[in-house]
């Protein structure tokens, strides 16, 4: 009796097709060589009775699952006349490599091509006669599910049947061990070749895994080590950024007012107090900015982001997230733009925009620097490390709290699994250029953004020019008195608001146009600031700037990467209202304190 | 089945990989990474509250979730 075999990846529909096939005559039995059961059935075919065999779905024939190796044994052990490959007519692209790899075995075949209903709704067409002519296989396309092509696939098999001679079970074992040689042969340079020790020496890295990943003490040490690295950053850069500063005011004074004295005042204050303020008051920050990047990329190339996921991952997969979406909010303190594109590794879409969700919460470099002029302004030395800290940990909190919220509308089950490098060092020359790159990154933005933003809230605060400059009558005026019901009641003032409405373009515009608004830079800013607001007040519109949205280039990645409007301007509104409602708690809180 | 799997073992141990019956994706993943069936694999600990495993295959450390192991079946061999 001739012997047929039917051979898919699984969920092709293959036992649809097999039951189809067969009219349900299914017996269950035992075969040669093989310990697990088989359906099969005898059915009557062009003029003879032939015995059909559902093979355990697989997806290649040199896998080492279970079910792959039960076909292997079958095929070593039974003679098989013809193999019925069965694939999704829908998933071609991947699937084919399985009818490649029983032509290069030489099995006599037919390749059918299930779900023919769903191709067609997808608008999927396929050459049949090219791709039978190319395969060397007779291809034809059937719906196992509503029994269309049938007929013509009976046909088909028929004929292949009465052509085709049957497998040599032990020529196959023989083309099915050539690929195992390879294995084997690869065992066997390596044995003879390759010297390794009997264990593994406890080298560096297992004696800093057994410190860094201790079940008790990792968690705090790794967020101890985080708030070591920015007092550090915050304590190196605060004496940089002022001898930054103090060059550009040298500057203005020594150099550019005595240069633009002739022009009219309009002129040289909107050169002046407008974009040479703006632009001086982000410059003098750029010394910080570098030194977080040398520090990150110290961090990012060590191999400790990698324990991070490790530690923190129990956490993130009740989050509905994985470790790999706590190092991309990681990577968001840097900047949220390539974080957001990090997750692309992703492959599970619902897991993928839920970590999109949360990564605008990542406090990165341009809102640091929003943080760092206002902390020095308002607070005390020996608080500001603190209170940027807080920023930090109300970041991550953020970020949890909307994980926590929305998991169940983003729910995803893929596999997390990812290689733990040894630690190294960077070398000074990977740290310049990575800090490098940044740097030059945030400048190129800095250019491009800072200097339209400054002057547009220079004309925006000096327009019409007869009121006084930043007053109720200009139109920057007007806008903050159409936003005030909304921002008093979180202690967000007018000017304040207006430069909100700014950092929606981008955080590092934020500082630029307070210069601009008050016609001041450097520490004469600061002061102002510091007598202008309350520790309150400034914490609250701190607050405001790390929830409310990130930037319009990270609303634009948003977009990118989820293909969905409806998606980002879901982030956007959840992020609005997130910031307000905790800017609202805070500060009514606080000022019912007594603060 | 009988056999032990991958999350049963204890920080410390090693075993033989019998079997891998995960679903295509990430049985790709755990062969570029180089489970097969035979190789040593060895658990070197396990994150606090169920987190995941961390093991060695070789000279390769990967870190895997429980539910992941689970689809690994293995042979016990020895706690060193």
């Amino acid at each position: 009796m001739k012997c047929i075999a039917l051979l898919g990846m699984p969920n092709t529909g293959k036992s649809t097709f097999f039951n189809r096939f067969t009219g349900a005559s299914a017996r269950v039995g035992n075969w040669p060589g093989i310990t697990i059961d088989l359906l099969a059935a005898k059915i009557p075919l062009d003029g003879q009775v032939v015995r059909v065999v559902d093979l355990p779905g697989i997806y290649d024939f040199h896998g080492f699952s279970e079910d792959e190796k039960v076909v292997r044994d079958f095929l070593e052990n039974n003679r098989v006349d013809l193999l019925l490959i069965i694939l999704n007519g829908v998933q071609l692209e991947r699937q084919l490599s399985l009818a490649l790899q029983a032509q290069q075995l030489g099995l006599p075949a037919v390749l059918l091509l299930n779900m023919a209903d769903e191709a067609k709704r997808a608008g999927i067409t396929v050459d049949i006669e090219k791709m039978a002519a190319r395969l060397k296989i007779p291809v034809a396309w059937v719906s196992a599910k509503y029994g269309e092509g049938f007929k013509s696939a009976s046909t088909l098999i028929a004929q292949a049947l009465s052509a085709n001679c049957p497998t040599d079970p032990a020529k196959l074992r023989e083309n099915l061990r050539a690929d195992d040689e390879i294995e084997a042969a690869l065992e066997e340079i390596f044995s003879e070749s390759v010297r390794m020790p009997k264990t593994m020496p406890k080298g560096m890295t297992a004696n800093l895994d057994r410190i860094l990943l201790h079940p008790f003490f990792g968690l705090p040490l790794f967020f101890l080590v985080m708030f070591l690295l920015f007092q550090f950053i915050f304590t190196l850069g605060k004496p940089m950024q002022d001898g930054m500063a103090w060059l550009l005011s040298q500057a203005r004074t020594l150099g550019l007012e005595p240069l633009l004295a002739n022009l009219p005042a309009w002129m040289q204050g909107l050169l002046l107090d407008g974009i040479y303020n703006g632009v001086g008051t982000v410059a003098a920050f750029v010394p910080v900015i570098i030194l977080f990047f040398l520090v990150m990329t110290v961090v990012e190339d060590s191999g400790y982001l990698s324990r991070a996921a490790f530690l923190m991952d129990a956490l993130m997969a009740r989050l509905g997230l994985d470790g790999r979406s706590f190092v991309m909010l990681l990577m968001g303190f840097g900047c949220n733009v390539p974080a957001l594109m990090g997750t692309r590794i992703m492959r599970s879409r619902s897991l993928r925009l839920l970590t999109m969700l949360i990564i605008p919460f990542s406090l990165c470099s341009a809102r640091l620097q929003v943080f760092l002029f206002l902390i020095t302004a308002i607070f005390t030395a020996r608080a500001a490390p603190i209170v940027l800290f807080s920023l930090y940990l109300l970041s991550f909190a953020t970020a949890l709290l909307t994980a926590v919220l929305f998991k169940h509308r983003f729910p995803s089950t893929e596999p997390f699994i990812i290689e733990l490098p040894p630690y190294r060092l960077p070398t000074t020359r990977q740290i310049i250029s990575r800090a490098w790159h940044e740097v030059r990154h945030f400048l190129k933005r800095a250019s491009k953004f800072i200097t339209f933003g400054v002057v547009a809230v220079w004309i925006l605060t000096h327009v019409p020019s007869d009121v006084p400059p930043s007053s109720a009558d200009t139109l920057a005026g007007h806008v903050s008195t159409l936003l005030s019901p909304l921002l008093s009641p979180i202690g967000i003032d007018a000017q304040l608001s207006v430069v909100l409405i700014f950092g929606f373009v981008a955080k590092e515009i934020v500082i630029g146009s307070l210069a601009a608004i008050y016609g001041l830079e450097g520490d004469s800013l600061m002061g102002l600031m510091a007598q202008k607001l309350d520790w309150v007040q400034a914490y609250s519109f701190m607050l405001f700037t790390l929830i409310y949205t990130p930037c319009l280039s990270a609303v634009a990645t948003l977009r990118n990467e989820s293909k969905s409007y409806a998606f980002m301007f879901f982030s956007i509104a959840w992020s609005l209202l997130l910031a307000w409602v905790v800017c609202f708690v805070f500060y009514q809180g606080a000022r019912g304190l007594g603060y | 089945m009988s056999e032990p799997r991958l999350s049963s073992l204890h920080p410390g141990d090693s075993a033989i990989i019998r079997a891998i019956s995960a679903e295509e994706s990430l049985h790709h993943r755990l062969l570029a990474l180089g489970f097969r069936v035979g190789k040593e694999i060895h658990l070197i600990r396990s994150a606090r509250f169920r987190g995941p495993l961390q093991v060695r295959v070789g000279t390769t450390e990967v870190i895997m979730r429980r539910c992941d192991a689970d689809k690994i079946r293995v042979s016990h061999q020895t706690a060193q």
